[in-house]
């Protein structure tokens, strides 16, 4: 730090200084920070928010991580906050800077990741004037924000900066914008602590009710097809989570699934573990979900994804749904008990009124065989199963192999979007929270990369692999970059067929094989690329070498590109096709392309 | 079965009874919260009808906007429960099903006519105690207050009688007695 030390005699210390004393709003804005414990800021710099960069330049308690891009920015601040619990926090400029950020806050708003992103504006009095740099930062990102505010004075700068942090944490998580103009970074004004800020507590979770607790076990110990559908809600709400839904699922025996963005809160490796359900879930997952007499939904939202042809969901069951968000319940499927809470605790309560049932009357523990039996049966049809290959690398074999070879490694796994992904999450199998970053609800292409330089930030030491497509990781590529810069070693897997892999497979399943603009013609050597950005390119091009060059990725402490040379025509299986139920699933092999009908082929 | 129960999304076949209904939102009053608001509706395929937004706490910051919207039962839910999201929303009121709220409408209506049908408009602004804001030989304003029914009634008895122009506030509302929102 010894080219800031004459910085350091022009700024005032930030914490030596007292209560009273005016500072800058850029000296506002990261003492307010510092106060809500960020320790990392992933940014770019430009001309309206140079003040705080200034301001920066004299700390050193933030870290801050040069991305390349705005949309690297936020997506690094959610792998962040996806992998350790704190929101993420990301620092850009005005207009294109902005803008930029627009797709990592629309992610961030559907996976209900916590972030506060911090975007410069063009002074006040030009504000409405068309000036350089300029954009309407807040009405375009009203859209794609949890809230977001428009700084007018440096006063208020503190209050909102803590009542920002307050709205992305709290209730169902999200992104927060703050932005603010050049002028107010400029501007003297005292700071306001975290406890003295007149913030307005505008997130309130209620307390579920007792009475809707004692509904929710009675429902559940008489029946005899239960199923536990979790969700990305679990995570959001803490490693505890986790914790109480195994206890749960231990103290009554029913099998669980998980939708893409729960994996982890429950044990891969348990045997009432079903697998990832939805549209490329295992045919035991889909079929207790569509056969069950009752579905308990932990903190997770009845996406189409998941449900299918709405009106053949689950046919014959009883709900019961419990969520953060009040407007999660009932939105796309009514269910006959809606539970609005924190999903941690209203999971214990409900454990402790199960256990209090349970010593006055014993519950039948035979009641639930024959489901179970029904279940190994599904289970026996090996749904994620696929035809080996000795000559090529299969990219479900790929990840198979990435998984066995990294087991006993602190392991985190991110991904783009796209066939990868939902190989990924058949065949990697997780067993903690915290170790899966995906983009689920936007299915942002690019994630990936950037994410896991986020991830990798918050866990220095650990070994995080990026999943990825030859396709999505072009789209933030340049990322690697700042991977290199920061010494961030990330690794990127790429499973590289060459396509557009999932809109190949849906314009083979869907439009007559007319692949219409889903080659890549001309894709980079992703080893001299990675050369190129001073990192370690790897290439394994048959199954014989795959393992020797994985564990050369998970030893080298560098970034790597791996490029995976897979066979290009496979499609992900299994499938519910658009329009189909969940008990109407297609399995590998049985493809004829004309599966979908004329209504399905309509949807997304 | 309709041909679109094939859809992935939530498009409910059954025919659920669409109606009318009036909320008041009470939010702080703060640069871009109506805009929260009405975006709310555009970006979730919500109607609008009227609505209506004014300051009534000064004070305390508080603005009051009155929204009359359509849907099913289910969707209202999902509306009241979209708008309690937003940050600035203080408070949802769902005033048509409270039993003790108070609705009024104010319109100005526009008459050109001759002879016979002026005698017919101000008999009838009579019944309906319309005031009469602006008279010329050939025209009326009239001032009308009253719920959306009555209002919507008088324009339509005023049509056929040279009604030209019809400007009307929106729905306001307040619950009677000594209780408060």
């Amino acid at each position: 730090m010894t080219a800031s030390v004459s910085d350091k005699q022009k700024l005032p210390q930030s914490n030596a200084a007292p209560q009273s004393a005016v500072k800058s709003g850029a000296d506002l804005l990261l003492d307010a920070l510092e106060e809500q414990g960020v320790e990392v800021i992933f940014g770019y710099p430009g001309g309206a928010v140079l003040p705080i960069y200034d301001a920066l330049f004299a700390r050193d308690k933030i870290q801050h991580i040069l991305m390349r891009h705005e949309q690297g920015a936020v997506h690094a601040a959610e792998g962040y906050a996806r992998s350790s619990g704190k929101p993420g926090v990301v620092l850009v400029t005005s207009g294109p800077g902005a803008t930029n950020a627009v797709t990592g806050l629309a992610d961030a708003l559907l996976d209900s990741i916590p972030l506060v992103c911090i975007t410069g504006q063009v002074a006040r009095p030009l504000i409405g004037t068309d000036a350089f740099q300029e954009c309407d930062t807040i009405g375009i990102t009203r859209a794609c924000t949890k809230h977001n505010y428009l700084v007018q004075s440096a006063e208020r700068l503190p209050t909102i900066v803590h009542e920002a942090f307050h709205v992305a944490k709290n209730g169902r998580p999200g992104p927060v914008l703050i932005d603010i103009p050049k002028d107010v970074q400029f501007d003297q004004a005292p700071y306001v602590a975290r406890s003295a800020a007149r913030k307005r507590n505008c997130i309130i979770v209620p307390e579920a009710q007792s009475h809707q607790i004692n509904q929710a076990v009675e429902m559940m110990r008489s029946a005899r097809r239960p199923v536990f559908y979790t969700g990305g809600g679990l995570i959001n709400s803490g490693p505890d989570a986790s914790q109480t839904l195994r206890d749960l699922v231990k103290e009554t025996g029913f099998p669980v699934t998980s939708t893409l963005m729960g994996l982890g809160a429950f044990r891969a490796s348990d045997p009432l573990w079903l697998g990832m359900l939805g549209m490329h879930g295992s045919y035991e997952a889909n079929n207790a979900m569509h056969d069950c007499d009752l579905m308990i939904c932990l903190g997770a939202r009845f996406d189409d994804r998941i449900t299918g042809r709405l009106d053949a969901f689950s046919p014959g069951s009883k709900k019961i749904h419990v969520d953060i968000d009040p407007s999660s319940i009932n939105k796309n499927v009514a269910v006959d008990l809606g539970i609005v809470g924190d999903v941690q605790s209203v999971m214990k309560s409900i454990l402790e009124a199960w256990q209090g049932a349970r010593e006055r009357t014993p519950v039948d523990t035979n009641g639930l065989d024959p489901w179970i039996r029904q279940i190994e049966d599904w289970r026996r049809k090996e749904s994620f199963g696929y035809e080996k290959s000795k000559k090529f690398i299969k990219p479900q074999h790929a990840i198979e192999r990435l998984y066995q070879l990294s087991r006993d490694r602190d392991v985190f796994i991110t991904t783009e979007v796209g066939q990868h992904q939902m190989w990924a999450a058949q065949h990697f199998h997780f067993d903690e929270p915290n170790r899966w970053m995906t983009s689920g609800g936007l299915g942002t292409m690019g994630y990936g990369l950037p994410a896991a330089l986020g991830v990798q930030a918050a866990h220095p030491g650990a070994l995080v692999v990026d999943i990825a497509g030859d396709a999505s990781v072009q789209m933030t590529m340049q990322e690697f970059s700042a991977a290199v810069q920061h010494k961030l070693p990330i690794k990127i897997f790429i499973l590289n067929n060459e396509y557009l892999g999932m809109v190949r497979q849906w314009q083979e399943l869907l439009h007559g094989g007319r692949y219409s603009h889903s080659y890549s013609d001309s894709l980079p050597d992703f080893v001299k690329l990675a050369e190129a950005y001073g990192g370690v390119g790897l290439r394994a091009e048959s199954p014989d070498e795959l393992d020797d060059q994985i564990m050369k990725m998970i030893n080298v402490d560098r970034p790597v590109l791996f490029d995976c040379v897979v066979t290009k025509e496979e499609n992900v299986f299994p499938m519910i096709p658009s329009g189909a139920a969940h008990n109407e699933m297609m399995m590998g092999g049985q493809v004829t392309g004309d599966e979908i009908d004329d209504e399905g082929r309509k949807l997304v | 079965m309709n041909q679109t129960s094939a859809s992935v999304y939530p498009v409910s076949n059954k025919t659920e009874e669409i109606s009318e209904r009036i909320l008041a939102v009470i939010v702080d009053n703060e640069p871009g919260v109506l805009s929260r608001v009405v975006g709310l509706f555009s970006a979730r395929g919500y109607n609008i009808e009227s609505l209506t937004v004014a300051e009534t706490d000064v004070e305390k910051h508080r603005s009051r906007i009155t929204i009359v919207t359509n849907g099913t039962p289910a969707k209202i839910e999902q509306i009241k429960a979209q708008l309690g999201r937003l940050v600035p929303v203080q408070r949802v009121i769902d005033v048509s099903g409270e039993v003790d709220a108070l609705e009024r409408e104010l319109a100005l209506v526009k008459i050109a006519a001759q002879s016979d049908q002026r005698v017919e408009a101000m008999r009838l602004a009579d019944i309906f105690r319309a005031r009469a804001l602006d008279t010329t030989h050939t025209s009326f304003v009239f001032e009308i207050t009253g719920t959306r029914e009555k209002v919507n009634a008088f324009i339509d008895l005023m049509r056929p009688l040279g009604l030209t122009e019809v400007s009307r506030t929106g729905v306001l509302s307040i619950r009677r007695g000594v209780e408060t929102d």
